[in-house]
């Protein structure tokens, strides 16, 4: 009799440690995961506007958005269209994250053979943005998110032309 | 209470209260070390050593260091280097320190898997070393990261992109792990914080893991004899140190350790005060700028063998075999289906085995540093990184047929 109820003190002694632990455990594991969230002032991070109309063709202009590096090129006449172009009256140009889809390395553009080379494992992209195939890079550089409004780019802001592009799987 | 009685020195006091001369005994008088070793099995003492030395510079460069995007470059490059009392020497010390202890930790590495040290009882002293190979490795990165230039810019971006899975696209769990969209501000001050704090508390918890797993298999000698450490401590004890197999840890191992210490800090500080310059790449002398990618980069050379597996192949074959290539080890004991402890020379084909990932791996790390553009090597890297990656279904087959060896002691 003694010593069963020894163990039953024991065992809610432990039952009542264990709840507390696995809540208490839970609770700050949960506040740990929300510390390492980006801030909200990090996320909130603007939107940043580009005149397009001052771009030069065949000429890589990079801009900065939210920290990312981000590619205008206006194409010449003789470059191949692709449906991933951004449209302005009669100017086409090529619209991406500079950061290469292998492992995030800023891609330069080789103006003489129109594509842009990615030095740390080897990557290329043509003028379009699209991944030579076997190489490292998996995929096609990345559309940012974007709005035309006249002759200016508003990225961060979903435009109609962007959602075309993501509906038709032309960017992640 | 206990009983205590009044002591007639700090020893007996301590004694009393503490176990002193039990601890003593345990872990130095009676701690027995065979005789029949070299000064390959120093190594593990030069490792703890040398991450003395690193804790020790570290302490004096955390003075000064400022973790905040605008001000890390200039504290170390300007007000470490040039401003603070020789706070070039321990920037000095300390970087020579983290490349050179990845040296050691290799050939510590290759020395246990050259005498069969990892198995039969010695599992877990290979574990936690793997352990603290990962931990070191975590340090490192880290610690790369602080001066905040072009190469810990980069290096930082391409290492935290690694956790994207590659088709997983899980760029939500990168932009988590950096706190930010690119390594920025949030970024830098938490891997401060591991650096500084975290990391080195998992490396000391890890190294007494791995002293205490060596405590009761002991370590293993040059013939991977099986000493019976009663009957050889009781002979030592009896005076007959000539025929016993074993020495103490404390003082006669000991002293030995210190001596081949005593020539590898005078080696250690040369390289310090004369030849720093490996330890500290040019490209991390330009402050870091998210706008523009280094013409080429590439790890420190401990990192080399790895990040050259994972640069021939496809994203996500690249990533799985990078991630096979960083566990594989783990697994050595379980691969090894011998039931031989012997050196690599007297197991027939796992000699060549060793010799083979030797060179592969050196190999590896040799072509990691060229650049990506030589169609050459880009193929002698594929080459090479499927062979390292057939190295362990070859250690299974090799070890499956290997016969079983008579133990002449
Ligand atoms: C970096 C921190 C490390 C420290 C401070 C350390 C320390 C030591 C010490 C003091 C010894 C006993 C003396 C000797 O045999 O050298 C030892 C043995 C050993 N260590 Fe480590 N070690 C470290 C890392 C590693 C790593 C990365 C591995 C490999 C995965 C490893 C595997 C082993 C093995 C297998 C032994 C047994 C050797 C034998 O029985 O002959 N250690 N270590
Ligand atoms: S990051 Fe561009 S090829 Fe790897």
């Amino acid at each position: 009799m003694q010593e069963e109820q020894k163990e039953r003190r024991d065992f809610i002694g432990m039952a009542l440690g264990a709840t507390a632990l696995v809540g208490i455990g839970g609770g700050l594991g949960f506040a740990a995961k929300r510390t390492w969230d980006p801030l909200p002032s990090v996320k909130a991070a603007g939107f940043t506007t580009v005149d397009l109309s001052v771009a030069k063709p065949n000429e890589l202009i990079v801009e900065k958005w939210r920290g990312k590096p981000i590619f205008i090129l206006k194409k010449t006449a003789e470059m191949e269209a692709n449906d991933r172009d951004v449209v302005i009256g009669s100017d086409r140009f090529h619209i991406s994250i500079g950061l290469c889809t292998h492992l995030g390395c800023i891609p330069a553009y080789k103006k003489d053979d129109h594509e842009f080379f990615c030095a740390c494992h080897g990557g290329r992209f043509n003028a379009s943005g699209i991944n030579e195939p076997g190489l490292p890079p998996p995929s096609p550089l990345e559309i940012p998110p974007f709005k035309i409004a006249g002759t200016e780019l508003i990225l961060g802001e979903a435009g109609p032309e962007y959602k075309k592009m993501l509906d038709a799987g032309l960017t992640v | 209470m206990a009983h205590f009685e009044k002591a007639n020195n700090l020893n007996e006091w301590l004694d009393q209260r503490i176990g002193l001369n039990t601890l003593k005994r345990v872990l130095n008088t009676e701690y027995w070390i065979p005789k029949d070793i070299n000064f390959l099995w120093v190594m593990g003492m030069v490792l703890a050593a040398t991450f003395g030395i690193l804790v020790i510079s570290g302490i004096f460069l955390l003075m000064y260091y400022k973790p905040d995007t605008n001000l890390a470059f200039d504290s170390v490059n300007y007000t470490i280097m040039s401003e603070v009392g020789y706070g070039w020497l321990w920037r000095h010390i300390h970087g020579v320190g983290a490349s050179i202890v990845f040296l050691i930790i290799y050939i510590h590495m290759f020395t246990g898997i050259y005498y069969s040290s990892y198995k039969k009882g010695r599992e877990l002293i290979w574990l936690s070393g793997m352990g603290l190979f990962v931990a070191f490795s975590a340090e490192a990165f880290s610690g790369y990261m602080l001066p905040w230039g072009q190469m810990s810019y980069w290096a930082g971006m391409v290492i935290t992109n690694l956790f994207s899975g590659g088709s997983l696209e899980a760029y939500a769990l990168v932009e988590w792990i950096r706190g930010d969209y690119v390594p920025g501000d949030a970024y830098l001050t938490r891997f401060f914080m591991l650096h500084v704090f975290l990391i080195p508390l998992v490396i000391i918890g890890l190294i007494v893991l791995h002293f205490g797993t060596l405590r009761l298999p002991h370590v293993n000698n040059q013939e991977g004899a099986d000493i019976d450490y009663e009957e050889a401590a009781a002979l030592y004890k009896a005076g007959k140190k000539k025929e016993s197999k074993v020495i103490p840890f404390s003082p006669v191992f000991l002293s030995k350790d210190i001596f081949v210490m005593g020539v590898y800090f005078i080696l250690f500080f040369y390289l310090v005060f004369y030849h720093f310059d490996f330890a500290m790449d040019p490209v991390n002398f330009d402050p870091a700028n998210g706008l523009k990618t280094p013409a080429h980069i590439y790890p420190e050379w401990y990192f080399l063998w790895s990040y050259e597996i994972l640069r021939p192949f496809s994203k996500d074959v690249g990533l799985i075999a990078f991630a096979i290539s960083q566990v594989a080890l783990f697994a050595l004991p379980f691969i090894d289906r011998s039931p031989n402890v012997a050196p690599a020379h007297k197991r027939g084909l796992f000699q060549i085995w060793f010799w083979a990932l030797l060179v592969i791996m050196i190999t590896l790390t040799a072509l990691g540093k060229l650049p990506p553009t030589d169609p050459l090597f880009a193929a002698m890297g594929l080459v090479f990184a499927v062979l390292f990656l057939l190295m362990g279904p070859a250690l299974f087959i090799i070890t499956m047929f290997e016969k079983k060896l008579e133990k002449g002691a």
